[in-house]
């Protein structure tokens, strides 16, 4: 299989205070990557370096044979982000949110706007695609969340911590949206600390520590969610957080 | 190691001994000042040796922070941040000398403490935005943010300098500039060989000062920043 | 470049919504206004003290407004991480912050456009053309907000950010302030473009050198 993000001897440091040490991952086309880690391992920042957010200090980060120093612009219309941020404006409607974001990847006219239709029917917000955001749940911001992040059909899609503030109800829309894309077609990174969901979802775990990567395997060498647990436990030095 | 608590004691040593000299030289060495007409003038002229020396200084210490800020950026090297506050805080001291001096050469030439003049209002409007700089620094609380806020900052402050002398020369132009000739300075009486030496010896001994304060402030800034990184390391 | 103008439309959209923002600034202006041709009232029966005043207080309520609406202009980005999407996005961030000072002029222009017929009202004002000046305010206005906007994203995540935009940008314009003010002056009461040609020369090349500084500059703002 091919690989769609490579990421070689990536570090990186604020100020004189490391945050990631060395990292080297390969993530091939169609995987489900679980990313895991106590708070302060490195994991917000290293999802930031591999959208093109935040640049390493050294290493190189390439999607797709881009690298993403020298053409962020390339790498940027082939990624899509779902965070606990809904990046959505507040005072737009559904409609609009998708149509701003739409042009921003570059999409116009008819092809835009029955894309926006397609997405709005896929999250179940067609009903509502006129009202402003401020007027929505918490579920319903996340689904239009989601299909923000898909407005430009990305290869590779990076999922951080999208749970937060979701209740059991708008989780299980969230994964049956999520379920719902061909993973043929995407690429999924999720950055989580719900070890259960990591076992259910994911084909493939990382945990990470102290800026380190101390496990990657494919999730068919872990036989259960209390087996990924042990292991978690065991690699993760200061396990305050689960 | 040494390195450095070599030139930390050289530098200071070398510019207290230049500035006892400039001192000496503006009150032994200066002949006395004769007015056009043959009598002899006010000895206040004499601050001038202080307050064009002073204003170089700062206006050295402006460049420094806009460079330091210009690599700080580009490299995204902490050192560069360090030379970038250092300089300014020190600049700013010069600044606001420059403007005291200035204002008490004024009050004894002209009578007043301050007029509304191009030069005078472009040194007020150096030293605000400089002060400006060091308030949004202390508004930062994470290290490598506030460093390229204020860099950014750094660099906007010194385009905006020579900006506003040029509308503040145009906003005077339609008066007559009064004091112009007087208050650009150097005028007519600093032809003799004894008047530029002079200057020349301030001007050396004050820039030797400034070395020295921004190498003092380096060094303490340096400590902080190894005193910040022992204390997270035993985190 | 179409971006840019995508951009410019969605906060112009937005504000336009809530006009939050635009009812504040507009109201703030007005209130400059009245305040200065209450205190100012015994000396306005001049025309000659008019024109000494005038162009000031003028442009001192646009500033004041503009203070406040540069001031908002970054923090509907940061609910919900809109900026951080708009970053993630194939967009230049040189497009970002024009399109963000082309949404700010625009609001600027309005609040002005609305203070104007209330100020020759006031004070008892009168115009000695509408071109002259309106092109000294336009170039005056373009060289605060270039600045602005960049401030604005600049203190938008620092504790004290509607005190300290004012305390960084009020220097700044300082060289723009002057000129407009003594443009504005010459424009409203007559005066023919040759006379005020130095002045708008200086807004013009101080709109330029602002513009294309803090294009290349913005991008250390916003970057985390």
């Amino acid at each position: 299989m091919d690989s769609i993000l490579s990421l070689s001897n990536v570090s990186k440091s604020y100020g004189n205070f490391p945050v990631l040490k060395g990292i080297d991952l390969d993530i091939r086309k169609g995987e489900f990557v679980a990313i895991l880690g106590s708070n302060g391992a490195g994991k917000t920042t290293l999802v930031k370096i591999m959208s093109t957010l935040s640049s390493p200090s050294e290493g190189v980060v390439e999607i797709s044979g881009h690298n993403v120093a020298d053409d962020p612009a390339s790498v940027r219309s082939m990624i899509g982000v779902i965070s606990h941020e809904t990046h959505l404006y507040n005072d737009l409607t559904a409609e609009e949110n998708l149509r701003f974001f739409g042009k921003m990847y570059g999409i116009r006219g008819d092809g835009l706007e029955d894309r926006i239709n397609e997405l709005l029917e896929q999250v179940e917000l067609s009903g509502r695609s006129d009202d402003r955001v401020v007027t929505f749940s918490r579920g319903m911001k996340q689904r239009l969340s989601i299909a923000r992040s898909l407005i430009h059909e990305p290869q590779l899609l990076f999922l951080d911590e999208p749970y937060t503030g979701l209740d059991q109800h708008a989780s299980r829309t969230f994964e049956k949206v999520l379920q719902d894309l061909d993973p043929k077609d995407t690429t999924r990174v999720m950055v989580t600390h719900d070890l259960i969901r990591t076992f259910q979802m994911c084909n493939r775990v990382v945990i990470l520590d102290h800026g380190r990567i101390v496990f990657d395997s494919p999730m068919s060498d872990v036989g259960s969610a209390e087996e990924l647990k042990e292991i978690y436990i065991s690699n993760v030095k200061s396990h305050s957080s689960i | 190691m040494s390195d450095r608590s070599l030139t930390g004691k050289i530098l200071p040593l070398l510019a207290a001994a230049t500035m006892l000299l400039a001192i000496g030289m503006i009150f032994f060495y200066l002949p006395e000042m004769k007015g056009e007409s043959g009598e002899v003038l006010d000895s206040s002229f004499r601050i001038f040796y202080f307050h064009m020396p002073i204003a170089i200084t700062s206006y050295l210490a402006f460049t420094v922070v806009f460079i330091s800020s210009v690599l700080y950026l580009r490299k995204g090297e902490y050192k560069w941040d360090i030379v970038s506050r250092s300089a300014a805080e020190v600049g700013v001291i010069f600044a606001l000398l420059v403007l005291i001096t200035g204002s008490i050469w004024a009050k004894a030439t002209w009578g007043w403490y301050w007029i509304w003049e191009p030069r005078l209002t472009t040194s007020l409007a150096l030293f605000l935005v400089y002060v400006a700089y060091l308030l949004l620094r202390q508004a930062v609380d994470v290290p490598d943010k506030r460093a390229r806020l204020a860099s950014v900052f750094g660099i906007l402050g010194f385009v905006s300098v020579p900006l506003s002398f040029l509308s503040i020369r145009l906003w005077r132009s339609a008066h007559p500039l009064m004091f112009g000739e007087a208050a650009s300075g150097s005028g007519g009486g600093l032809e003799g060989a004894s008047l530029q030496l002079t200057l020349l010896v301030n001007i050396v001994a004050f820039i030797l000062l400034f070395a020295s304060m921004v190498s003092y402030k380096m060094g303490n800034e340096m400590l902080e920043e190894e005193v910040n990184e022992l204390r997270s390391s035993l985190k | 470049m179409i971006r840019i103008l995508d951009i410019a439309a969605k906060d112009l959209k937005e504000e336009f919504r809530t006009k939050q923002m635009l009812n504040s600034m507009v109201i703030f202006s007005l209130l400059v206004i009245v305040i200065f041709s209450i205190s100012f009232g015994p000396i306005l029966g001049s025309s000659e003290n008019v024109e000494m005043v005038a162009p000031g207080v003028l442009w001192i309520a646009f500033i004041f407004a503009g203070s406040i609406g540069l001031s908002r202009s970054f923090v509907a980005e940061l609910e919900n991480g809109c900026l951080e999407g708009l970053k993630l996005c194939p967009v230049s961030r040189a497009a970002i912050y024009t399109g963000k000072a082309v949404a700010n002029i625009v609001l600027m222009l309005i609040v002005e456009i609305i203070t104007i017929p209330i100020f020759v009202i006031l004070f008892n004002y009168n115009i000695g053309g509408l071109f002259l000046p309106g092109l000294v305010i336009a170039l005056g206005t373009i060289g605060f907000v270039c600045v602005g906007t960049l401030l604005s994203a600049l203190t938008v995540n620092t504790r004290t950010r509607e005190i300290l935009l004012p305390v960084l940008l009020l220097p700044l314009v300082l060289p723009v302030l002057i000129p407009a003010v003594m443009a504005t002056g010459s424009a409203l009461s007559g005066a023919s473009m040759g006379d005020i040609s130095q002045e708008l020369r200086l807004l013009l090349v101080y709109d330029v050198v602002f513009f294309l500084v803090a294009q290349l500059v913005f991008e250390y703002v916003i970057q985390d």
